[in-house]
């Protein structure tokens, strides 16, 4: 923790400008790598279904990520997380503003795997075949993905249809799916929301293990800051919508001390102080 | 009360039914309802001797040709309307239109206007069931699940994996309804199509007994096509369809 400057939170409305130039600064002063991508999102609205009337959900929103970052999002419920990882992820093109990928060649975004909120698992498919359809060339990833099963404990379950596992086993299964492809970027929307606390951890820690095997860029959206203080290496506040970044603070804590249980209640607490700051003034009495 | 075996309750019920038909043909005795035992023999007679398995041939080559036509027609247009919010309103009166059209308005149409050939007569049949078959599609297209869709696309398995693994499967359900209540459609439609303008068949064999007040004739011939109908719904199609929704719990 000593080489790092902890605490790059800027707490103020607006602080998106600022918080560019700080992340362009390289604690170890090495030259920066070109960032996975960079979101540029000027303005993302939708129509109320009510009233017809525009709602105005995120408003610039701008940040770069860097290679095998693990990157948190937090914020109130209906900020526009999930909006985010959608736009960012290509799956909506309707806003103004750019998702730049500078590590592509043709520009292009790179190799994605994609967490959501349920599972989605096919369910006529057995848990195997939903893990064979997105990948390109399933048999001769066979042993890659046979070794990946077996890290998650799936590997006796893989020929049942997907629908017949348990909710637990289902997430692990998404898991899976999502890092089947090796993804450059892994795009996760609150994955472990509504587990038992037990299957929650065990499941965070089978990200840890395989974030740290295959080194992908992550972006993992939670309202649980001590869900991002434990995984990620950043994390990044939004406000309610209209949503902007109002603050970003280095977790700093080494990916090997991440099961350092005190370690991550003591950042925990502090990041914690920084986010009531950040959040008093915009409740409401 | 211990419950009867289903299999055993729908033999009953069926030897009631023909307990019922012997009692009246003995109680009303005339040539105008002959007993199921000559209704039957008359079966036998002319499967082993006579022309009832051309006839029969004949109608169920008709039946499917004009089965496999509307379903491919009718699945492609209902699936693009679904999908498709501008298809689905410049098609939607043409649907409407040809739902509320009488089967023989467009068989005696058809027949007019393309003369009285065999593939006017299968194109007879399959009109009327491609409107049934597009709308029961149109309704699965409409119904597909988003999530499953948003998925294929982030993980980008591409348009061929996309329509075989996420989207045929939730609209193999429908493709089964439509499949059933299409061939019950089919075979009340085929018979006036060969009534009106073939030369063979079960439907211009009843025009014949017809003609001669023959009600043995009439009951034999229909009963064997009703047995053959009977026998693809419970064989194939009902099977088919408990394999198109196995996966739903």
């Amino acid at each position: 923790m000593a080489c790092c400057n902890p605490l790059n939170a800027l707490p103020t409305a607006g602080a998106a400008e600022r918080w560019s130039a700080t992340a362009a600064a390289r604690p170890e002063g090495a030259p920066a790598p070109p960032p996975v991508v960079k979101v540029r999102i000027d303005r993302k609205a939708f129509a109320d279904p009510a009233t017809g009337r525009e709602r105005l959900i995120l408003d610039r929103v701008e940040f770069d990520l860097r290679p095998a970052e693990f990157v948190a999002l937090v914020g109130p419920s209906g900020c526009g997380k999930s909006t985010l990882l959608q736009i960012v992820a290509g799956l909506d093109p309707v806003f103004s503003g750019g998702i730049h990928w500078p590590g592509t060649r043709d520009g292009g975004h790179p190799s994605l795997g994609y967490c959501f909120q349920n599972p989605r698992l096919l369910p006529w498919l057995s848990l195997r075949a939903n893990i064979d359809l997105v990948l390109d060339d399933p048999a001769a990833q066979a042993e890659r993905i046979d070794g990946l099963l077996r890290t998650m404990g799936l590997i006796e379950v893989g020929h049942f249809p997907a629908n017949r596992l348990s909710v637990g086993m289902q997430r692990r299964a998404a898991l899976a799916r999502a890092f089947a492809p090796a993804p450059r970027l892994l795009l996760m929307d609150e994955p472990f929301v509504s587990l038992d606390a037990p299957t929650a951890a065990q499941l965070r820690g089978l990200l840890l293990d395989l974030c740290a095997a295959q080194r992908p860029t992550v972006i993992f959206v939670t309202h649980d800051l001590r869900e991002a203080t434990l995984l990620a290496d950043r994390v990044l506040f939004l406000c309610a919508p209209p949503s902007r970044i109002i603050g970003m603070a280095e977790v700093g804590i080494p990916r090997a001390q991440r099961r350092d249980e005190p370690l991550v209640a003591a950042r925990h607490a502090v990041l914690n102080t920084l986010f009531q700051d950040l959040y008093q003034p915009l409740k409401p009495g | 009360m211990r419950p009867y075996h289903p299999l055993l309750l729908r033999l009953v019920s069926a030897l009631s039914l023909l307990l019922a038909w012997q009692l009246a043909a003995w109680w009303w005795a005339s040539s105008l309802l002959p007993t199921p035992a000559a209704v039957i023999g008359l079966i036998l007679r002319d499967t082993l001797a006579g022309g009832l398995l051309h006839d029969l041939g004949a109608t169920l080559r008709r039946v499917g040709l004009a089965f496999v036509i509307a379903m491919l027609v009718g699945s492609m247009i209902g699936i693009l309307m679904g999908r498709r919010r501008t298809a689905d309103l410049l098609l939607d009166p043409w649907l409407m239109l040809f739902l509320n059209v009488p089967a023989l308005v467009v068989i005696i149409l058809a027949y007019v206007w393309f003369g009285l050939a065999e593939s006017t007569a299968v194109f007879a049949i399959a009109l009327n069931k491609i409107p049934n078959v597009a709308v029961t599609l149109r309704e699965g297209a409409r119904t597909l699940d988003q999530d499953y869709l948003e998925m294929a696309r982030s993980f980008r398995i591409g348009r061929r994996k996309t329509f075989i693994y996420v989207t045929l499967p939730q609209l193999l359900p429908y493709f089964a309804v439509a499949a059933r209540s299409g061939l019950a459609l089919i075979w009340k439609v085929v018979l006036v199509v060969e009534l009106l303008g073939r030369n063979d068949g079960i439907g211009f064999e009843l025009h014949l007994f017809f003609q001669l007040f023959d009600v043995t004739g009439i009951l034999a011939y229909s009963l064997a096509f009703i047995l053959v109908m009977l026998a693809i719904e419970y064989g194939l199609l009902q099977p088919l369809e408990r394999a198109a929704n196995r996966w739903r719990r």
